[in-house]
């Protein structure tokens, strides 16, 4: 029987539970954090699946982590440390004529002096457009007609932040921020790849196509990583878990109680406020504050339980939008694959030859079936950082899209294994010498990742990030800005504003709130 | 020579409705239009003796009864009769029947799903808390959002007047349904596939997007914010036709004093010391106006009527992505007689509404990924009526006239420019589908008129034969429609204004984009406004 008392409860270990347990116990507070699996980390962790390899399971590279947290919590001195910065993103063309992106620069792929002058101007917009997002992230989003002074105050600096991009700028925003990435791509470019490339970007992990609306947004929101340092993908040295661990080790470093092995079962309820958890070996915790690092559909429906809300509050919960298509698949390699006309396997390397593959690609998700065509990231963490692969052997990280949750056949060792081959087959007309290289191989379709990380639909953002699900609307009217309809429980994961990526800053505003929740 | 007020270019039912408040007020207005009849896409053509088609437009519901009442167009020989019900059939044989009476509504619906019944007045609340927000805004002019004028502040304070109106709840659920798909919002209220599929097709009428895209529960929105004889969400037709509406129209127009020449196609307008002057016509003709107003789409007026060098740089490449996509076709089909639906009996009800032939929202998308490739829908979503069951008018007797709307056809194939060999496979496709249903349908075919978008755009002139003149997603709607910075009817020079179904609030045949661009125009003369505001508490 715990006896311990703790003022805040943390349930999960994953970045955005680990931060707001470090700014919690920095202002004073005796925190405890309960994490299901073995090791800290949630989506964000290294593990083997194969003998000697080891691959960052979920997230594969950072390109969101905010400095300020960096800073805060000391992670550099506690073991964070990069194996490469600033990866290069490749569009591969199968006949190796590939094109290549690095921040406002673009080269490759015989790119018109037009499309490489109109893609800087691209980006910088999208880059400025990012900026007002960004300064959004750092803190509590304000409610939008019900707030109080601060709030106003807050929303009128947004609408300032908006005037401020100056007239041409802000009309700019005002047409795309709410529309599809197709049709500006046809507006503004001609190259194939280059429209491809970006269409991959703007549909990374969402239910969406390039036709989709929301998909600028979608990119715009990819966009705040230029201002937090990363021109392009970070590999952390050891993978991902490498982030988590000195997270994880800052907090502790700070006194925060982490237990693992501790899968909560439900959150206790009295009189209408959150007062403890109760872990599935029936052992209970109880403090005045308790936060949820789970989705919220795992927060609402699991742990509380429907019957114990409103019942349109859980109408609204079930309604969250949550579907994934994303898969993941990782490939353990004899020696480096050799792409056709590229010497660098070690860059980030996407193929989406256009943006109408990337929108095929998605036509198959919305109707139960994985794509023929599939749309692809690929990662070789190996080629920087030998401790994830033996000498001479390699481990692949690849995102595929599009993988729909629901397959209508249902995910089975024989789909995953026929999706597998379309994954590999796909990935040879680009690097003949794969195949042969495979020694083993794991795919990971949205319900794995809904089974081994514990998120509701595997949606890597929890919600999906779109108009209605950002900001103050994020996740569902009820429970935004950290708080929920129930007293003394929070929210503080990737559900809340402003989303997943292993950025960090879900958790450090949460924090803020519940400190301010506290003090008042 | 003789100049007039103002020159109105194209006599579709806005162009006519710019031009009666104009010469209400006095002004000489001449309207010009390139066909040799006036109307548009709101016009009645008799292309056969004693057969009446509503050749494009088909039904009415969104014309604005503020409008049509001050301009007295009943007076003017205008007769809407609503028309009730709405039938989805399924594949296996029977059918959803959206009835009018609330009862025999929820047994049908009952008969599908009892959840589905009760979930329906829920859903029905909902929607009709939105369609109450966006009317008042219809004869408005939108605020420009970056302007410090007055005038744009005082309308930014009526929005705001609107948003805190609502609890934040309320504005939460508002911002999720403008934002939101089809798809998803029935998913919320319904399960059974051919409610939703049945509910689903006003999100797509019109537009190129999928029931999957965010923004189509906008698009619905559109379609349910009308009203007949204030029943708010009917539709009707237009005794006559559609052209009933236009004819109208005019007919007020010249009541007023004004002028129409037909056969009267512009081909320039000219531009002197950065304003409009006046317009040549194809004959050559010449004619003069301090006040140019043109009824023709974005990128008709902007990129084919004048000239790139007297326009600013950002309107010219501003209306090439301007966005117009065809992407529904039409077919009017002459009946020897009423031919019957599976399960329906003809003196049904049910007969007399819209029919539609898709059952599930999967199909409906399906639908769409063809145009997306480049082919008309194989399995299209078409909405059809025989409006001759209670318009005697269109038919001759014991004859029947069949209006179908299809989605989606593109308005260029992936194998090109449609060919007459298209035209006919199209049609095809829609008759068979419809025949799967009505065993007797072939055989009463008379004749039939098949328009792809390529063949409405070469008639009424709506750039890609797009209905909307412009596709209704939100950097095209309000202050954002047709561009942003140009939401106000005024073009970019002086003397130039804007008063398409391409300007706010947008397309269908609601009259509003005329009115609110007439009374931007008066202003701008210092003369009285006479258009008038919405209703109270509409």
């Amino acid at each position: 029987m715990a006896t311990d008392t703790f003022d805040v409860i943390v349930i999960g270990a994953g970045h955005n539970g680990l931060v707001c347990s470090n700014y919690l116990s920095r202002a004073g507070l005796k925190v405890l954090v309960l994490e299901a699996a073995a090791q800290a980390g949630g989506a964000c962790i290294t593990r083997s699946f194969s003998e000697g390899f080891a691959v960052s399971a979920c997230a594969h590279s950072v390109s969101q982590l905010h400095p300020d947290i960096v800073g805060d919590l000391g992670l550099e001195s506690l073991g964070l440390q990069y194996a490469v910065k600033n990866l290069k993103t490749i569009a591969l063309s199968e006949d190796g004529n590939h094109l290549s992106i690095l921040g406002e620069r673009v080269e490759g792929a015989q790119l018109s002096d037009s499309d490489r002058q109109a893609y800087g101007i691209f980006y910088n917009r999208t880059k400025r457009f990012a900026a007002v997002l960004a300064n959004l992230a750092g803190k509590c989003p304000p409610r939008l007609v019900e707030g109080g002074l601060t709030e106003k105050l807050s929303l009128f600096k947004l609408g300032l932040d908006i005037r401020m991009l100056g007239k041409t700028e802000m009309r700019e925003f005002m047409r795309i921020a709410t529309i599809n990435i197709f049709d500006v791509l046809e507006e503004q470019f001609e190259n194939p790849l280059l429209k491809g490339a970006i269409s991959f970007d703007a549909v990374l992990g969402a239910h969406m196509g390039p036709r989709s609306p929301n998909t600028v947004l979608a990119y715009i929101h990819r966009q705040m990583g230029s201002l937090f340092g990363f021109a392009g993908p970070a590999l952390p040295q050891g993978g991902m878990g490498t982030v988590t661990q000195a997270i994880a080790r800052a907090a502790v470093a700070n006194k925060v109680d982490i237990r693992y092995n501790c899968p909560v079962k439900e959150i206790t309820i009295d009189h209408g406020r959150a007062v403890g958890v109760v872990l599935q070996d029936g052992s209970t915790y109880s403090a005045a504050q308790i936060v949820s690092n789970a989705d919220p559909g795992t927060t609402f429906k699991g742990l509380v339980g429907y019957p114990k809300l409103d019942s349109g509050f859980a109408r609204r919960v079930e309604n969250i939008r949550t579907k994934s298509d994303c898969a993941k698949l990782h490939l353990t390699l004899d020696g480096l694959p050799e792409f056709t006309g590229s010497s660098d396997a070690g860059q980030r390397m996407l193929i989406a030859p256009d943006a109408a593959y990337v929108e095929r690609a998605f036509n198959h998700s919305k109707y139960g079936e994985y794509s023929s065509a599939p749309a692809m990231e690929i990662l070789i963490p190996s080629v920087h950082d030998a401790s994830l692969a033996p000498q001479g052997k390699h481990v692949m990280s690849i995102i595929v899209q599009y993988a729909p949750f629901m397959l209508r056949t249902g995910w089975d060792t024989q789909s995953k294994q026929a999706f597998t081959n379309i994954i590999v087959q796909r990935l040879a007309r680009y690097a003949p010498n794969l195949p042969g290289l495979i020694i083993d191989s794991e795919l990971l379709t949205p319900q794995d990742i809904e089974q081994e990380f514990r998120i509701t639909g595997g949606h890597w953002h929890h919600c999906e990030l779109a108009l209605d699900q950002i900001a103050m609307m994020r996740p569902v009217y009820g429970a935004t800005r950290y708080s929920t309809p129930i007293e003394g429980l929070y929210l503080c994961g990737a559900g809340c504003h402003p989303g997943g990526n292993v950025m960090g800053m879900a958790g450090k505003n949460s924090a803020a709130a519940i400190i301010k929740g506290r003090s008042t | 020579m003789k100049k007039y007020d103002a020159i109105v270019i194209g006599a579709g039912h806005n162009g006519l409705t710019t031009a009666a408040y104009l010469a209400k007020s006095g002004l000489d207005v001449l309207v010009l239009e390139k066909n040799p009849y006036i109307g548009g896409a709101t016009v009645t053509r008799e292309l056969y003796p004693d057969w009446k088609y509503s050749n494009c437009s088909y039904v009415c519901s969104l014309l604005r009864p503020e409008l049509s009442r001050d301009l007295e167009l009943y007076k003017h020989g205008l007769q809407v009769i609503p028309y009730v019900g709405s039938t989805t059939f399924t594949r296996d044989g029977d059918y959803f029947g959206g009835y009018d009476d609330h009862a025999r509504l929820y047994r049908e619906l009952s008969r599908f799903s009892v959840r589905d019944a009760n979930a329906y007045d829920r859903y029905s609340a909902d929607v009709s808390k939105q369609t109450r927000l966006i009317r008042p805004f219809l004869l408005r002019t939108p605020a420009d959002p970056t302007s410090f004028k007055p005038g744009d502040i005082g309308e930014l304070l009526y929005l705001a007047k609107t948003v805190y109106s609502m609890s934040e709840r309320q504005l939460h659920d508002t911002l999720r349904f403008w934002t939101m798909s089809i798809a998803e919002f029935l998913d919320e209220y319904f399960e059974t596939d051919v409610i939703k599929a049945h509910l689903a097709g006003s999100g797509i009428i019109g537009t190129a997007l999928g029931v999957n895209s965010p923004g189509t529960a906008y698009v619905l929105l559109h379609h349910y914010m009308g009203d007949v004889d204030g029943t708010v969400g009917a539709w009707g037709f237009a005794r006559g036709g559609m052209g009933a509406v236009s004819d109208a129209i005019q007919s007020a127009f010249l009541a007023y004093g004004g002028t129409v020449r037909t056969d009267a196609e512009v081909s320039r307008v000219i531009v002197k010391n950065g304003k409009t002057t006046g317009v040549v016509l194809h004959n050559g003709d010449d004619l003069y106006a301090d006040t140019i107003v043109s009824a023709l789409d974005p990128k008709r007026t902007f990129l084919d009527i004048m000239d790139a060098n007297d326009l600013p740089e950002d309107v010219v490449s501003k209306a090439q992505n301007f966005k117009i996509r065809g992407s529904s076709g039409k077919l009017n089909i002459a009946l020897d007689g009423l031919p019957s639906f599976n399960g329906l009996a003809k003196n049904s009800r049910l007969m007399v509404g819209d029919m539609h032939f898709i059952d599930s929202l999967e199909r409906m998308e399906r639908a769409y990924d063809d145009w997306k490739n480049g082919s008309w829908s194989l399995d299209p979503y078409v909405d059809m009526l025989i409006p001759s069951q209670i318009d005697p008018t269109m038919a001759p007797e014991g004859k029947h006239m069949m209006s179908v709307f299809v989605q989606y056809a593109p308005p260029t194939l992936a194998s090109g420019a449609w060919t007459d060999t298209d035209r006919e496979s199209f049609g095809k496709t829609v008759i068979d589908q419809i025949s799967q249903y009505s065993p007797d349908f072939k055989d009463l075919i008379l004749h039939a008129e098949i328009r792809t978008p390529q063949d409405i755009e070469r008639e009424t002139g709506l750039t890609e034969g797009n209905i909307f003149m412009g596709e209704l997603t939100f950097d095209q709607l309000f202050f954002n429609r047709p561009f942003p910075g140009y939401g106000q009817y005024r073009g970019p020079l002086g003397g130039m204004y804007m008063c398409s179904s391409g300007t706010h609030p947008g397309g269908g045949v609601m009259a509003a984009p005329g009115a609110n661009a007439a009374r931007e125009i008066l202003r701008d003369l210092k003369r009285p406004n006479i258009v008038p505001s919405a209703y109270p508490d509409d």
